[in-house]
């Protein structure tokens, strides 16, 4: 510890100083920060192929590079845990050693040491205090292993000795680096490094900055900060706005030369602007070069073998993008090795390689990028997530058992969930998918799990190109104009005059349009921005309206605007801090005319809207969508009068629509009511005798409605297994919206529990097993419709 | 030899402000603004100053002040805030003046209020009071009116 000490004190005289010693610093922490990185991955490398000459020559220079730099720039505890490492690789070269598990571990330890350090030097300046010993004496040992190992030295290798002279590097060179002659290097003057350097094509490979360059660099890419690219970036946008501006007036005046200069203008602008935008992009090979470390330290840890393969490595993503998804993807692929992949003996069991293969994949299609990390191990249990859902009071027990196995996967992107036994350093915390969900979707993105049992689980995420230029539609609504992203846009809907006031229609003050016979909510822009000025409410029922059919999370909404304009490509500015509390807005954009125009935020916008609640990050996915009330998320009901004046609600979004049906239209079917409905047949189930308790059994042959009046049956439209079914009910009562946190249980069969809903209690049915009840829903019965229908 | 410091002024509501010039970007005459709804009635709204994203506040409102006359056409004086360029509309611009730091008070106690903390204190020139704008507590709208939406 004392010499280690006065080593520090002697070397930090020898530092050059000035003031370019905190750039040389700088300079050597980035470059080492690399250099480490390919390290990693090359360790990795030559555990598969521990033949390879060039992987160990390359892994050898990188060591000896930043060996060289720090005794140079005198960090001496550095320089000594680099300097063992070397060591150790000389031997392994000179094939003194056999590359061993316990070896690439002890390398990735020193890389991991020397990492830690850099860190150090990047906050404190110095080396940090520890002294490393531990790591040292492993590493001493290491290298002192028998020679004997050379006799287990494969043929392939035995050529090998030979390695020296093979090298890239001069013979010469690498001789003068001897293990027993390195040992002094550290005692040398820093001046004397040289001695050691590759020296190559240029004799003087110690370029006066004191940063090493390897030889056999051809490319010289430059490093810019991100802030001078940004920068370049607005400039490009502003000169595309110069230059839209110009073209106008180009166009009205009458000069020739003008005309032609501005034609350029125009082209090499639109040029730049194209290039300047590649800047931005960078391969996702950014962050996969770290998994192969990754997965290899966490295989070994867990006892598993991981075989690593990426597809698609240049891949291009912005790189807001490539930082955002960064740790999701880090935490996807330590799930697979951890959970995902069996024991190497259960595996050989159930006929399977003994190492698991796990596939990194990245794509292009359709202005998406998708990626896929997918494992052939043992694919999610959907008994064992259901129970744990259950368990952890996620969904009800009753929903669980109800879910299709594809969406009962996608439960393990709910808050709170996790199915690992025992909590492990890495994984197992009940955090993690859904914060992969949130962080996804927060920049756009959609993720989705497949899994089959004994077969293996795939991850997709699918990822917008960029976030910085997007595809957006430009409304406008009172003067004004917004731009919608395209990502949330569905469909566009113009509806004339006369086809408005006939088209929308209200559920109790709602407005509502059928959109293919499913009911869409509408949202007036100018309503929900607060466009009009106070008092007016024009809704104009009576002019054209035009519909943006937009998709928020798993729900879709109609935006009724005044005008839709174009689609553009639009540059994302984002909105001061002022600004950002108006969760209506995602940002803003500088249109074609120099003015500003507001980017609207789907997903803001329907929550304000209610069309979506706050707390959509529970949410599942369309098809699961009725496991929402019990995520306690606030969903939405239909309150409606059941037999004998009972307040009974059901979740809105099963209903398809409400219908009034005149009761002539009733006819009967066998023993069914139906009623002919759009080109269909609709089985009617009056909710009076459905709930009726079991002893009285259905009277089947009974009147549909007790009272034999000719007033109109209100019916429930509902979505059952894909067919419509009618409910006739007494009254429809009202739309609320309600966590209905408080549950009791039900006291008869077809209810599912029930609750207080407006201080009043209400009994919420349970679709399935009413209609079950009333003999529809099950695949005979639909047949026999299809048979009746035929007969008809 | 005494400190000095140099002042943009300007007018509103016929009291002459101040904000230091090394914070001022600089003053334009209107430019097509986008107003921003649902955002506090303080953002007058957004403005595209060659390029550059600018949030325009109505410092008259910002102040207190009162709604400024009709059909005056507000000038923007354009000042760095630490998020970014931020446009003040005032009624009026005035000359850079320089003054001496012996001139400059404290605000009196008995101006009170969230105005208060938005001046720094005054300058005591010849004729009138030069207000000394806090430029970056001006700017601070974003945080009042997400606490005001929060505890709503």
């Amino acid at each position: 510890m004392e010499t280690a000490e006065t080593d520090c004190a002697d070397t930090s005289l020898s530092r050059p100083t000035g003031g370019t010693m905190d750039d040389i610093v700088q300079d050597f922490l980035i470059e080492s920060g690399e250099n480490l990185d390919r390290l990693d991955q090359e360790l990795v490398q030559l555990e598969t192929h521990p033949s390879s000459k060039e992987l160990l020559a390359s892994i050898f220079r990188t060591i000896h590079t930043i060996k060289g730099s720090c005794g140079f720039l005198g960090f001496a505890r550095l320089e000594k845990v680099a300097h063992s490492g070397e060591n150790l690789l000389s031997r392994l070269r000179d094939g003194d050693l056999k590359l061993t598990e316990e070896l690439t571990g002890g390398l990735l330890a020193m890389v991991d040491a020397v990492r830690r350090m850099l860190a150090d030097i990047q906050t404190t300046g110095e080396d940090g205090v520890e002294d490393h010993c531990e790591l040292l004496e492993r590493m001493k040992a290491l290298s002192q292993v028998q020679p004997e190992v050379k006799m287990l030295v494969k043929p392939g290798i035995d050529s090998s000795g030979q390695i020296g002279t093979s090298l890239p590097l001069a013979d010469g060179n690498l001789r003068s680096t001897e293990p027993s002659e390195r040992n002094q290097i550290a005692e040398r003057p820093v001046g004397m490094v040289t001695s050691v350097l590759p020296t190559g094509e240029n004799g003087q490979a110690m370029p006066a900055s004191g940063a090493v360059r390897e030889p056999e660099v051809v490319t010289d890419p430059v490093r810019i900060g991100v802030n001078l690219l940004d920068r370049l970036m607005n400039l490009v946008g502003e000169l595309v706005l110069a230059r839209n501006q110009l073209m106008q007036f180009s166009l009205r005046s009458p000069d020739a030369g003008l005309q032609t200069i501005s034609q350029r203008m125009n082209l090499i602008a639109a040029e730049l602007q194209e290039q300047v935008m590649k800047t931005r992009m960078q391969p996702i090979s950014n962050i996969w070069s770290k998994f192969p470390r990754t997965v290899r330290d966490l295989a070994h840890s867990c006892g598993k073998q991981v075989c690593l393969e990426m597809e698609g490595q240049d891949t291009e993503l912005d790189r807001t993008i490539i930082e955002a998804i960064k740790d999701p993807l880090t935490h996807l692929v330590r799930n697979s090795v951890d959970h995902g992949f069996e024991a190497p003996e259960a595996r050989q069991r159930a006929g399977k390689e003994a190492a698991g293969r796990l596939r990194l994949r990245a794509y292009h299609e359709g202005g998406q990028v998708n990626i896929e990390i997918s494992d052939d191990g043992a694919g999610l249990n959907a008994d064992r997530i259901r129970k744990k859902a259950v368990e952890r009071s996620l969904i009800a027990a009753e929903q669980a058992a109800r879910l299709a196995e594809g969406d009962v996967f996608n439960l393990i992107f709910l808050p709170g969930f996790s199915t690992a036994e025992k909590v492990t350093n890495v994984s197992g915390r009940g955090v993690g998918m859904d914060v992969v969900k949130t962080n996804v979707e927060k920049i756009g993105g959609m993720v989705d799990v497949t899994s089959k049992a004994g077969v293996g689980t795939t991850v997709r995420i699918k990822l917008p190109l960029t976030l910085a230029i997007i595809p957006a539609l430009l409304v406008s609504c009172r003067g004004e104009r917004f731009a919608i992203p395209q990502a949330g846009l569905t469909e566009l809907v113009r509806l004339e005059a006369d086809e408005a006031a006939k088209g929308i229609e209200m559920v109790h003050g709602v407005p509502v349009y059928r959109l293919r016979g499913r009911l869409l909510p509408l949202v007036y822009l100018s309503k929900e921005l607060r466009l009009d000025p106070q008092g007016t409410d024009s809704e104009g029922r009576d002019a054209a309206i035009n519909i943006a059919v937009l998709q928020a999370d798993d729900r879709q909404f109609g935006l009724v605007v005044d005008e839709i304009n174009d689609s553009e490509e639009i540059v994302v500015k984002p909105l001061r801090r002022q600004l950002k509390a108006v969760k209506a807005f995602a940002g803003s954009t500088i249109m074609g005319d120099g003015r500003v125009a507001l980017i609207l935020d789907v997903l803001g916008l329907a929550q304000r809207a209610s069309v979506i609640t706050e707390a959509r990050e529970h949410g599942l996915g369309e098809k699961s969508a009725a496991l929402r009330g019990t995520a306690r998320a606030k969903r939405r009901y239909l309150l409606f009068k059941g037999p004998h004046g009972s307040r009974m609600a059901m979740p809105l979004d099963i209903l398809t629509r409400l219908e009034e049906l005149p009761s002539a239209d009733v006819e009967k079917a066998g023993k069914q009511w139906v009623a002919q409905y759009r080109g269909e047949i609709l089985p009617l189930v009056n909710l009076d005798f459905a709930l009726e308790e079991r002893r009285q059994t259905r009277r089947e042959d009974s009147k549909l409605r007790e009272d034999e009046s000719d007033a109109p049956l209100q019916v429930l439209v509902c979505d059952h297994e894909g067919r419509n079914v009618g409910l006739v009910v007494e009254q429809i009562l009202d739309i609320i919206e309600d966590a209905a946190e408080l549950k009791y249980p039900a006291s008869r069969p077809g209810i599912l529990y029930s609750t207080v809903i407006d201080e009043r209690v209400t009994e919420l049915i349970d679709i399935p097993a009413i209609l079950h009840a009333a003999g529809i829903g099950s695949a005979e019965v639909a047949a026999h419709f299809a048979k009746s229908a035929e007969a008809h | 030899m005494h400190q000095t410091s140099q002042f943009c002024t300007f007018y509103l509501d016929q009291l002459l402000f101040g904000v230091d010039l090394k914070e001022v970007q600089e003053v334009i005459r209107e430019l097509p603004m986008t107003p921003v709804p649902l955002a506090p009635a303080v953002v007058s709204g957004l403005m595209n100053l060659r390029g550059q994203l600018v949030t325009a506040l109505d410092l008259r409102q910002r102040l207190e002040l009162g709604p400024g006359e009709p059909g005056v056409q507000p000038m923007n004086v354009v000042v760095r805030s630490p998020d970014g360029a931020v446009s003040l509309l005032v009624d009026e611009i005035g000359d850079v003046v320089e003054v001496e730091e012996a001139t400059f008070e404290r605000p009196p106690e008995t101006l009170q209020g969230k105005v208060r903390s938005m001046i720094l204190g005054v300058h005591k020139l010849d004729a009138r009071l030069l207000h000394v704008l806090d430029v970056e507590k001006a700017c601070e709208v974003g945080e009042n009116f997400a606490a005001a939406a929060s505890s709503q």
